[in-house]
Protein backbone atom coordinates (compact mmCIF):
# COMPACT_ATOMS: atom_id res chain seq x y z
CA UNK A 1 0.00 0.00 0.00
CA UNK A 2 1.21 3.50 -0.86
CA UNK A 3 0.40 4.78 2.65
CA UNK A 4 2.42 2.01 4.30
CA UNK A 5 5.37 2.63 1.96
CA UNK A 6 5.28 6.34 2.75
CA UNK A 7 5.13 5.63 6.49
CA UNK A 8 8.21 3.39 6.21
CA UNK A 9 10.09 6.03 4.20
CA UNK A 10 9.08 8.71 6.65
CA UNK A 11 10.16 6.54 9.57
CA UNK A 12 13.60 6.10 7.99
CA UNK A 13 13.92 9.84 7.39
CA UNK A 14 12.85 10.63 10.93
CA UNK A 15 15.39 8.14 12.28
CA UNK A 16 18.11 9.94 10.34
CA UNK A 17 16.97 13.30 11.77
CA UNK A 18 16.79 11.85 15.29
CA UNK A 19 20.39 10.66 14.93
CA UNK A 20 21.47 14.19 13.99
CA UNK A 21 19.31 16.31 16.34
CA UNK A 22 18.28 13.95 19.18
CA UNK A 23 14.73 13.54 20.53
CA UNK A 24 14.23 17.19 21.44
CA UNK A 25 14.35 19.91 18.83
CA UNK A 26 14.74 23.54 19.82
CA UNK A 27 12.27 25.88 18.11
CA UNK A 28 15.13 27.76 16.47
CA UNK A 29 16.33 24.44 14.92
CA UNK A 30 12.88 23.44 13.69
CA UNK A 31 13.21 25.17 10.32
CA UNK A 32 16.49 23.29 9.64
CA UNK A 33 14.90 20.00 10.66
CA UNK A 34 12.00 20.54 8.27
CA UNK A 35 14.40 21.38 5.46
CA UNK A 36 16.51 18.29 6.27
CA UNK A 37 13.37 16.16 6.05
CA UNK A 38 12.38 17.68 2.74
CA UNK A 39 15.93 17.39 1.42
CA UNK A 40 15.92 13.66 2.05
CA UNK A 41 13.01 13.14 -0.34
CA UNK A 42 14.83 12.13 -3.49
CA UNK A 43 13.67 10.01 -6.43
CA UNK A 44 10.07 9.45 -7.41
CA UNK A 45 7.65 11.42 -5.31
CA UNK A 46 4.11 10.19 -4.89
CA UNK A 47 1.05 12.47 -4.55
CA UNK A 48 1.02 11.79 -0.83
CA UNK A 49 4.72 12.72 -0.56
CA UNK A 50 4.05 15.91 -2.47
CA UNK A 51 1.20 16.86 -0.15
CA UNK A 52 3.42 16.21 2.83
CA UNK A 53 6.16 18.27 1.22
CA UNK A 54 3.83 21.25 0.78
CA UNK A 55 2.51 21.01 4.32
CA UNK A 56 6.00 20.89 5.80
CA UNK A 57 7.14 23.72 3.57
CA UNK A 58 4.20 25.86 4.75
CA UNK A 59 5.00 24.98 8.34
CA UNK A 60 8.64 26.05 7.89
CA UNK A 61 7.54 29.35 6.33
CA UNK A 62 5.08 29.93 9.16
CA UNK A 63 7.75 29.30 11.82
CA UNK A 64 10.24 31.65 10.12
CA UNK A 65 7.60 34.34 9.80
CA UNK A 66 6.46 33.98 13.43
CA UNK A 67 10.05 34.22 14.68
CA UNK A 68 10.63 37.36 12.62
CA UNK A 69 7.44 38.97 13.96
CA UNK A 70 8.31 38.17 17.58
CA UNK A 71 11.86 39.48 17.13
CA UNK A 72 10.41 42.69 15.66
CA UNK A 73 8.49 43.22 18.92
CA UNK A 74 11.88 43.62 20.62
CA UNK A 75 11.10 41.52 23.71
CA UNK A 76 14.53 42.45 25.11
CA UNK A 77 13.55 46.12 25.06
CA UNK A 78 10.22 45.38 26.77
CA UNK A 79 12.08 43.53 29.51
CA UNK A 80 15.03 45.90 29.96
CA UNK A 81 13.36 49.27 29.40
CA UNK A 82 9.57 49.44 29.23
CA UNK A 83 8.67 47.30 32.24
CA UNK A 84 11.21 48.83 34.68
CA UNK A 85 10.16 52.33 33.57
CA UNK A 86 6.48 51.51 34.05
CA UNK A 87 7.22 50.08 37.52
CA UNK A 88 9.19 53.19 38.53
CA UNK A 89 6.39 55.46 37.35
CA UNK A 90 3.83 53.48 39.35
CA UNK A 91 6.03 53.61 42.47
CA UNK A 92 6.28 57.37 41.99
CA UNK A 93 2.47 57.61 41.88
CA UNK A 94 2.22 55.76 45.20
CA UNK A 95 4.84 58.05 46.75
CA UNK A 96 3.23 61.23 45.46
CA UNK A 97 -0.31 60.29 46.55
CA UNK A 98 0.96 59.30 49.99
CA UNK A 99 2.74 62.63 50.36
CA UNK A 100 -0.33 64.55 49.19
CA UNK A 101 -2.62 62.57 51.51
CA UNK A 102 -0.41 63.36 54.48
CA UNK A 103 -0.52 67.08 53.59
CA UNK A 104 -4.32 66.94 53.43
CA UNK A 105 -4.46 65.12 56.78
CA UNK A 106 -2.08 67.68 58.33
CA UNK A 107 -4.42 70.48 57.25
CA UNK A 108 -7.53 68.62 58.44
CA UNK A 109 -6.00 67.95 61.86
CA UNK A 110 -5.10 71.64 62.21
CA UNK A 111 -8.67 72.57 61.32
CA UNK A 112 -10.04 70.09 63.85
CA UNK A 113 -7.72 71.58 66.47
CA UNK A 114 -9.61 74.88 66.11
CA UNK A 115 -12.93 73.33 67.17
CA UNK A 116 -12.52 73.84 70.96
CA UNK A 117 -12.20 77.62 70.57
CA UNK A 118 -15.21 78.00 68.26
CA UNK A 119 -18.93 78.37 68.90
CA UNK A 120 -20.43 74.88 69.49
CA UNK A 121 -22.51 75.00 66.31
CA UNK A 122 -19.55 76.00 64.16
CA UNK A 123 -17.30 73.51 65.93
CA UNK A 124 -19.77 70.72 65.16
CA UNK A 125 -19.91 71.73 61.51
CA UNK A 126 -16.11 71.87 61.38
CA UNK A 127 -15.88 68.36 62.83
CA UNK A 128 -18.30 67.09 60.17
CA UNK A 129 -16.14 68.60 57.46
CA UNK A 130 -12.92 67.12 58.85
CA UNK A 131 -14.61 63.72 59.19
CA UNK A 132 -15.51 63.93 55.53
CA UNK A 133 -11.88 64.75 54.68
CA UNK A 134 -10.62 61.76 56.69
CA UNK A 135 -13.11 59.47 54.94
CA UNK A 136 -12.10 60.76 51.51
CA UNK A 137 -8.43 60.06 52.23
CA UNK A 138 -9.24 56.34 52.12
CA UNK A 139 -8.44 56.59 48.43
CA UNK A 140 -4.69 56.52 49.03
CA UNK A 141 -4.76 53.03 50.53
CA UNK A 142 -6.97 51.68 47.75
CA UNK A 143 -5.01 53.23 44.87
CA UNK A 144 -1.82 52.00 46.49
CA UNK A 145 -3.14 48.44 46.66
CA UNK A 146 -4.36 48.56 43.05
CA UNK A 147 -1.00 49.85 41.83
CA UNK A 148 0.83 47.14 43.78
CA UNK A 149 -1.37 44.62 41.97
CA UNK A 150 -0.45 46.12 38.57
CA UNK A 151 3.27 46.02 39.46
CA UNK A 152 2.90 42.32 40.31
CA UNK A 153 1.26 41.73 36.90
CA UNK A 154 4.11 43.56 35.14
CA UNK A 155 6.62 41.33 36.93
CA UNK A 156 4.68 38.26 35.74
CA UNK A 157 4.80 39.58 32.15
CA UNK A 158 8.55 40.16 32.54
CA UNK A 159 9.06 36.53 33.63
CA UNK A 160 7.07 35.25 30.64
CA UNK A 161 9.12 37.38 28.26
CA UNK A 162 12.29 35.91 29.82
CA UNK A 163 10.93 32.43 29.16
CA UNK A 164 10.07 33.34 25.55
CA UNK A 165 13.57 34.70 24.94
CA UNK A 166 15.07 31.48 26.32
CA UNK A 167 12.82 29.29 24.13
CA UNK A 168 13.36 31.26 20.94
CA UNK A 169 17.08 31.68 21.40
CA UNK A 170 19.58 34.48 21.66
CA UNK A 171 18.60 36.06 18.37
CA UNK A 172 15.38 37.24 20.07
CA UNK A 173 17.44 39.51 22.30
CA UNK A 174 19.53 41.53 19.89
CA UNK A 175 21.73 44.26 21.23
CA UNK A 176 20.05 47.61 20.89
CA UNK A 177 20.81 49.01 17.51
CA UNK A 178 22.14 52.52 17.60
CA UNK A 179 19.44 54.65 16.05
CA UNK A 180 20.68 57.71 14.23
CA UNK A 181 19.56 60.70 16.27
CA UNK A 182 17.57 63.23 14.31
CA UNK A 183 16.64 66.73 15.41
CA UNK A 184 14.49 66.95 18.55
CA UNK A 185 10.81 67.10 17.61
CA UNK A 186 7.89 68.55 19.56
CA UNK A 187 6.83 64.97 20.30
CA UNK A 188 10.24 64.19 21.83
CA UNK A 189 9.59 66.96 24.36
CA UNK A 190 6.40 65.35 25.70
CA UNK A 191 7.82 63.24 28.54
CA UNK A 192 5.35 64.04 31.31
CA UNK A 193 6.37 64.43 34.94
CA UNK A 194 9.89 63.24 35.76
CA UNK A 195 10.62 60.67 38.45
CA UNK A 196 11.84 62.32 41.67
CA UNK A 197 15.46 61.17 41.15
CA UNK A 198 15.57 62.55 37.60
CA UNK A 199 13.52 65.69 38.11
CA UNK A 200 14.99 69.13 37.62
CA UNK A 201 14.04 71.40 40.51
CA UNK A 202 12.99 75.03 40.25
CA UNK A 203 16.41 76.33 41.36
CA UNK A 204 18.13 74.34 38.60
CA UNK A 205 15.63 75.65 36.05
CA UNK A 206 16.20 79.21 37.25
CA UNK A 207 19.96 78.72 36.89
CA UNK A 208 19.48 77.34 33.39
CA UNK A 209 17.30 80.29 32.40
CA UNK A 210 19.81 82.72 33.89
CA UNK A 211 22.56 81.11 31.81
CA UNK A 212 20.86 82.51 28.69
CA UNK A 213 21.19 86.08 29.94
CA UNK B 1 -24.20 49.67 80.46
CA UNK B 2 -22.37 52.31 78.47
CA UNK B 3 -19.18 51.31 76.74
CA UNK B 4 -15.99 52.47 78.42
CA UNK B 5 -14.36 54.74 75.87
CA UNK B 6 -11.09 54.49 77.79
CA UNK B 7 -10.42 51.00 76.43
CA UNK B 8 -7.21 50.54 74.50
CA UNK B 9 -7.77 50.09 70.79
CA UNK B 10 -5.13 48.47 68.57
CA UNK B 11 -5.26 49.43 64.91
CA UNK B 12 -3.24 47.42 62.39
CA UNK B 13 -2.51 48.54 58.84
CA UNK B 14 0.58 48.67 56.62
CA UNK B 15 -0.48 52.05 55.20
CA UNK B 16 0.52 54.79 57.62
CA UNK B 17 -2.11 57.13 56.18
CA UNK B 18 -4.82 54.57 56.99
CA UNK B 19 -3.56 54.30 60.57
CA UNK B 20 -3.76 58.06 60.82
CA UNK B 21 -7.28 58.18 59.33
CA UNK B 22 -8.65 55.47 61.64
CA UNK B 23 -6.95 57.06 64.66
CA UNK B 24 -8.56 60.43 63.86
CA UNK B 25 -12.00 58.87 63.32
CA UNK B 26 -11.70 56.98 66.64
CA UNK B 27 -10.73 60.21 68.36
CA UNK B 28 -13.85 61.88 66.98
CA UNK B 29 -15.87 58.98 68.41
CA UNK B 30 -14.25 59.59 71.81
CA UNK B 31 -11.70 56.76 71.80
CA UNK B 32 -8.34 58.35 72.55
CA UNK B 33 -6.27 55.38 73.71
CA UNK B 34 -5.12 54.08 70.36
CA UNK B 35 -1.98 52.09 69.53
CA UNK B 36 -0.75 51.25 66.03
CA UNK B 37 0.93 48.24 64.41
CA UNK B 38 2.00 47.92 60.78
CA UNK B 39 1.48 44.17 60.36
CA UNK B 40 0.08 41.12 62.13
CA UNK B 41 3.26 39.97 63.82
CA UNK B 42 3.91 43.39 65.34
CA UNK B 43 0.28 43.49 66.53
CA UNK B 44 0.60 40.05 68.09
CA UNK B 45 3.65 41.11 70.10
CA UNK B 46 1.78 44.20 71.32
CA UNK B 47 -1.28 42.14 72.24
CA UNK B 48 0.82 39.75 74.31
CA UNK B 49 2.29 42.51 76.47
CA UNK B 50 -0.59 45.00 76.49
CA UNK B 51 -4.28 44.97 77.26
CA UNK B 52 -6.67 45.84 74.45
CA UNK B 53 -10.45 46.10 74.33
CA UNK B 54 -10.70 46.19 70.53
CA UNK B 55 -8.60 45.27 67.49
CA UNK B 56 -9.25 46.97 64.14
CA UNK B 57 -7.12 45.32 61.47
CA UNK B 58 -6.45 45.45 57.75
CA UNK B 59 -6.19 42.08 55.95
CA UNK B 60 -3.55 42.49 53.23
CA UNK B 61 -0.24 42.96 55.06
CA UNK B 62 3.19 41.33 55.12
CA UNK B 63 4.69 39.29 56.67
CA UNK B 64 1.61 38.41 58.75
CA UNK B 65 -1.81 39.10 57.25
CA UNK B 66 -4.88 40.23 59.16
CA UNK B 67 -6.44 36.77 58.77
CA UNK B 68 -3.37 35.09 60.25
CA UNK B 69 -3.42 37.62 63.08
CA UNK B 70 -7.10 36.85 63.71
CA UNK B 71 -6.37 33.10 63.90
CA UNK B 72 -3.45 33.69 66.27
CA UNK B 73 -5.61 35.91 68.46
CA UNK B 74 -8.42 33.37 68.64
CA UNK B 75 -5.93 30.61 69.50
CA UNK B 76 -4.29 32.54 72.35
CA UNK B 77 -6.11 32.06 75.68
CA UNK B 78 -4.94 35.48 76.92
CA UNK B 79 -6.48 37.51 74.10
CA UNK B 80 -8.92 35.12 72.40
CA UNK B 81 -12.03 37.07 73.44
CA UNK B 82 -10.82 40.46 72.19
CA UNK B 83 -13.32 41.92 69.68
CA UNK B 84 -11.76 41.96 66.21
CA UNK B 85 -13.02 44.12 63.32
CA UNK B 86 -11.49 43.48 59.90
CA UNK B 87 -11.24 46.64 57.76
CA UNK B 88 -10.18 45.68 54.26
CA UNK B 89 -10.50 46.14 50.51
CA UNK B 90 -10.91 42.34 50.20
CA UNK B 91 -14.62 42.22 49.47
CA UNK B 92 -15.17 38.80 47.90
CA UNK B 93 -17.67 36.60 49.69
CA UNK B 94 -15.04 33.91 50.21
CA UNK B 95 -12.95 36.43 52.15
CA UNK B 96 -15.85 37.33 54.41
CA UNK B 97 -16.61 33.62 54.95
CA UNK B 98 -12.96 32.84 55.76
CA UNK B 99 -12.84 35.72 58.24
CA UNK B 100 -16.11 34.66 59.84
CA UNK B 101 -14.89 31.07 60.15
CA UNK B 102 -11.71 32.37 61.80
CA UNK B 103 -13.83 34.22 64.36
CA UNK B 104 -14.02 37.83 63.15
CA UNK B 105 -16.42 40.01 65.15
CA UNK B 106 -17.33 42.28 62.24
CA UNK B 107 -16.15 43.22 58.77
CA UNK B 108 -15.81 46.63 57.09
CA UNK B 109 -15.05 47.04 53.39
CA UNK B 110 -12.79 49.90 52.28
CA UNK B 111 -13.50 52.63 51.42
CA UNK B 112 -15.62 53.16 54.50
CA UNK B 113 -17.11 56.17 56.26
CA UNK B 114 -17.19 57.21 59.90
CA UNK B 115 -20.82 56.15 60.27
CA UNK B 116 -20.01 52.57 59.17
CA UNK B 117 -17.09 52.42 61.59
CA UNK B 118 -19.31 53.60 64.43
CA UNK B 119 -22.14 51.17 63.56
CA UNK B 120 -19.76 48.20 63.48
CA UNK B 121 -18.09 49.25 66.74
CA UNK B 122 -21.51 49.53 68.39
CA UNK B 123 -22.44 46.05 67.15
CA UNK B 124 -19.25 44.67 68.70
CA UNK B 125 -18.88 46.74 71.87
CA UNK B 126 -22.44 47.92 72.55
CA UNK B 127 -23.96 51.42 72.48
CA UNK B 128 -21.72 54.40 73.16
Amino acid sequence: MAGTTMDQDLALRLDAIRTEYGDTVRIEDLGDVVHALLGSMGGDISAADLKLYHELSSLADYIHSARAEIAALRPDEIRSDFIPTATDELDAIVGATEQATNCILDAAEKLEGLAPVLEPEIAERLTEVTTSIYESCNFQDLTGQRITKVVRMLKAIEERIDTMIQVFGAEMAPAAEAQPKGPVTDEDLLNGPQLPDNATNQAEIDRLLASFD
Amino acid sequence: MAVDKNINVLIVDDYKTMLRIVRNLLKQLGFNNVDEATDGSMALQMLRVGSYGLIISDWNMEPMTGLQLLREVRADPKVKDTPFIMVTAESKSENVIAAKEAGVSNYIVKPFNAETLKTKMVSVLGEF
